[in-house]
């Protein structure tokens, strides 16, 4: 049977299982819209801001394992979602993102909301097409998703011309695809993961660091089981959180510039280091020379071999994926007569529970006057019994909430790592909670990442999102504070966010719920109460201290042992 | 370190301009850069001739090999290979000159296109080497301009870049 472009666009998502589309339309899509309302199999939901349509899909993704599909008009549809395709860019987020264009015929004349989608987005997608056969779009669709869910995930775009959706052809939805120059990798060398499971068994300070790879590629379990298996220490980088379980005893926290003393000082001073997924980024790192200076072996498994060497040299290299890889490793492992060494490891978590006291553990000084804002994650922690899905926006509050929230399974701790996207966390929260109806979902922000997406207030109402916003207000671009009083001699420019809006009337305009908390006593009683309105959107505007500082820090360029602890403790 | 890098990808529209946006997105270098389609018509063949440390090499190549259109990669360089460059330069070509410049047009090789009362177009094919010594051979005083093609390199015997 013909159908239109259009049509065909739709039946695509429907044969990908595609659930849910978010989006906002446009002159160039409004033939796609035409065939949305014409079918009831894949729902669709308006955003307020195109950026909101494409941090929705990736929340949605990021608390699955599907891939989250977005679609914008041409133009400033476009240029608006270019954000949100940069933050799952860089955070390897399986998407689909399906932009109009203006019709094929007026392409390059500067027609009415026409820019290059294709060429605007190269730098931060994984592939990207411009349909210009109808005959094409079902083939074209079906590639799309196979290249952002297969190998190493990220975000495809199709660029389709309004001319293209209005004409017509036959559907047929291709079966399987080939793509002849792309062929990612599946079992990993096994010999180099021999040569990987006799380095981890001749270690004698071992240190396993897992990154969002491990999530990305339902590793999780994999990964618990290697660790469990060898009585080593792991860490997860902010983006592999929940990767490990954080209340199992040989986590030794999150590293990096937040992270952990202990965590930090493993890596540091580890003999042999295996990295899973993750990419050994300046944030984690720190100064690549201060790292290098302390010889170590490095095993480093990556479903990406331009991860591999990128920025520290690997002793053995494994390109695979993380789950066939980490099915091997453990079955080469589990056959091997040789046992780690029962004295060096003793030693080794000696010296590590060592590090654990001089670091203190997390800690802050807690005050009956004022509220502190890890008072407010530890509070959320216990009244959600550690098992919510927790999105956050970018500043102190996420490096809070990825601190004090113990997460103890993936895909519940949902932030925007790579990019650092203000304004992530509302509308990804939106995809989490409609790919989990029923489950607690709380979006942890500041005053100043709120207000990037506040409009999305709008959405959670048309869709009855019960969404439980917690917003650490303390009247400062913090984490810009902290680095000004730092490292800018108290130069407090521009950080401070004069003339804020009264949230609770705003929450309340919204047709929400607003509670403001000004109190340590109300903390929890205001939790309670918000957190049991099931059906209702609470915003909770805290008035946290504005003072409060993010430690651990590893200040930027330094090593990873240069570590400072804390101002006053 | 000077490497020859080529590259098989799709004979797409825009394939070109993800190479080019990769190079300068990640900050590498390119000395020349040249592509056209091959006896496939829907494969292209680029030579890119780059500089970096073997890390920076190493990744290119990573990079080039990860962008989708790229069929398969081979870093010339690390193997016996061989390198070509076409250059045509129009000189001055007065009195004595004619002569001198037509002798060392012979002694390299090259072949003159195009003669007018006061011009000679000469063509030279080779290595880049060759090419900067023509120029330097007849000096720089006599030439009204060049062109050269950047360099296409192929590997020897049995070094086969193919699907």
């Amino acid at each position: 049977m013909e159908m239109t472009g259009a049509e065909i666009t739709i039946r695509c998502l429907q044969e990908e299982g595609v659930e849910y589309l978010f989006g906002y339309p446009g002159g160039a899509v409004l033939h796609i819209y035409d065939a949305i309302f014409q079918q009831d199999k894949v729902k669709h939901i308006l955003v307020r801001h195109e950026q909101a349509a494409v941090h929705a899909a990736d929340g949605y993704a990021r608390s699955s394992d599907k891939v989250g599909v977005a679609l914008v008009t041409s133009g400033p549809g476009l240029t608006n979602a270019v954000t949100g395709i940069a933050t799952a860019y860089l955070d390897s987020i399986p998407m689909v993102v399906i932009s109009g264009q203006v019709p094929t015929f007026a392409i390059g004349e500067d027609a009415f909301q026409e820019v290059d989608a294709v060429g605007i987005t190269r730098p931060c997608v994984k592939h990207n097409f411009l349909v210009k056969d109808v005959k094409d779009i079902a083939s074209t669709l079906k590639k799309a998703f196979y290249l952002a869910k297969s190998g190493r995930p990220g975000p495809v775009l199709v660029d389709i011309p309004k001319d293209v959706s209005s004409h017509r052809t036959e559907f047929v939805y291709p079966a399987t695809v080939n793509i002849r120059s792309y062929h990612p990798k599946g079992k990993g060398d096994s010999q180099q993961i021999r040569q990987a499971a006799q380095m981890l068994l001749e270690a004698k300070r071992p240190m396993i660091y897992a990154g969002g790879g491990v999530v990305l590629a339902s590793a999780a379990s994999q990964l618990t089981e290697l660790v469990q298996l060898l009585g080593f220490p792991c860490t997860n980088t902010l983006m592999g959180l929940g990767g490990y379980p954080a209340n199992d005893k040989q986590f030794v926290g999150m590293l990096g510039m937040h992270g952990t003393y202990e965590a930090n000082m493993a890596m540091q001073h580890c003999d042999v280091l295996v990295a899973i997924g993750a990419r050994f980024d300046d944030r984690v790192i720190g100064n690549v020379e201060h790292f290098a200076q302390i010889p170590r072996k490095i095993i480093h498994i990556d479903i990406d071999p331009s991860s591999i060497a990128k920025r520290v040299k690997v002793d053995v290299p494994i390109v695979g994926d993380l789950k066939l890889v980490l099915d091997e490793l453990l079955t080469v492992l589990r056959s091997s007569r040789q046992k780690p060494d029962v004295t060096e490891m003793a030693n080794w978590w000696k010296q590590i529970e060592e590090w654990r006291v001089i670091g203190g553990g997390l800690r802050y000084k807690n005050s009956s006057e004022i509220i502190k804002p890890q008072f407010v994650i530890e509070t959320l922690h216990k009244i959600t019994g550690g098992d919510a899905f927790v999105t956050s926006d970018v500043g102190q509050h996420q490096m809070w909430a990825a601190q004090y929230y113990k997460f103890n399974h993936p895909r519940r701790w949902i932030n925007s790592g790579g990019l650092g996207t203000m304004g992530f966390g509302l509308p990804a929260a939106m995809g989490v909670q409609l790919k989990h109806p029923g489950e607690t979902v709380a979006c942890v922000t500041g005053e100043g990442s709120i207000q990037m997406n506040i409009q999305e207030l709008s959405t959670c109402k048309q869709h009855r999102l019960p969404i439980k916003v917690l917003s650490l207000n303390n009247g400062y671009l913090g984490m810009v504070r902290q680095w000004q009083e730092f490292f800018h001699g108290n130069r407090f420019s521009e950080s401070y966010m004069d003339a804020l809006p009264d949230f609770v009337k705003l929450a309340e305009a919204y047709g929400h719920v607003g509670i403001r908390i000004d109190k340590p006593c109300d903390v929890e009683p205001a939790m309670q109460e918000a957190f049991a309105r099931k059906n209702d959107l609470v915003f909770m505007d805290f008035r946290t201290d504005p003072t409060e500082n993010v430690f651990p820090m590893v200040p930027g360029g330094k090593g990873l042992s240069e570590v400072v602890l804390s101002e006053d403790l | 370190m000077r490497h020859i890098i080529s590259l098989l990808m799709e004979n797409e529209a825009g394939a070109l301009s993800r190479v080019s946006g990769l190079f300068s997105a990640r900050g590498y270098n390119i000395e020349s850069l040249t592509v056209a389609p091959t006896e496939d018509g829907t494969l292209s063949r680029m030579t890119i001739v780059t500089h970096g440390s073997d890390a920076v090499i190493e990744q290119i190549t990573k990079q080039l090999d990860k962008l989708i259109d790229v069929v398969s990669v081979m870093d010339l360089s690390e193997g016996e290979h061989i390198e070509r460059e076409l250059m045509l330069v129009k000189t001055r070509a007065e009195g004595d000159a004619r002569e001198e410049l037509k002798r060392l047009t012979d002694i390299f090789r090259g072949r003159i296109l195009d003669v007018s009362e006061h011009t000679y177009t000469i063509e030279l094919t080779g290595a880049r080497v060759k090419l900067d010594s023509f120029i330097e051979a007849i000096g720089r005083d006599l030439i009204l301009e060049t062109v050269r093609t950047g360099a296409s390199g192929i590997g020897r015997g049995n070094r086969i870049l193919s699907l």
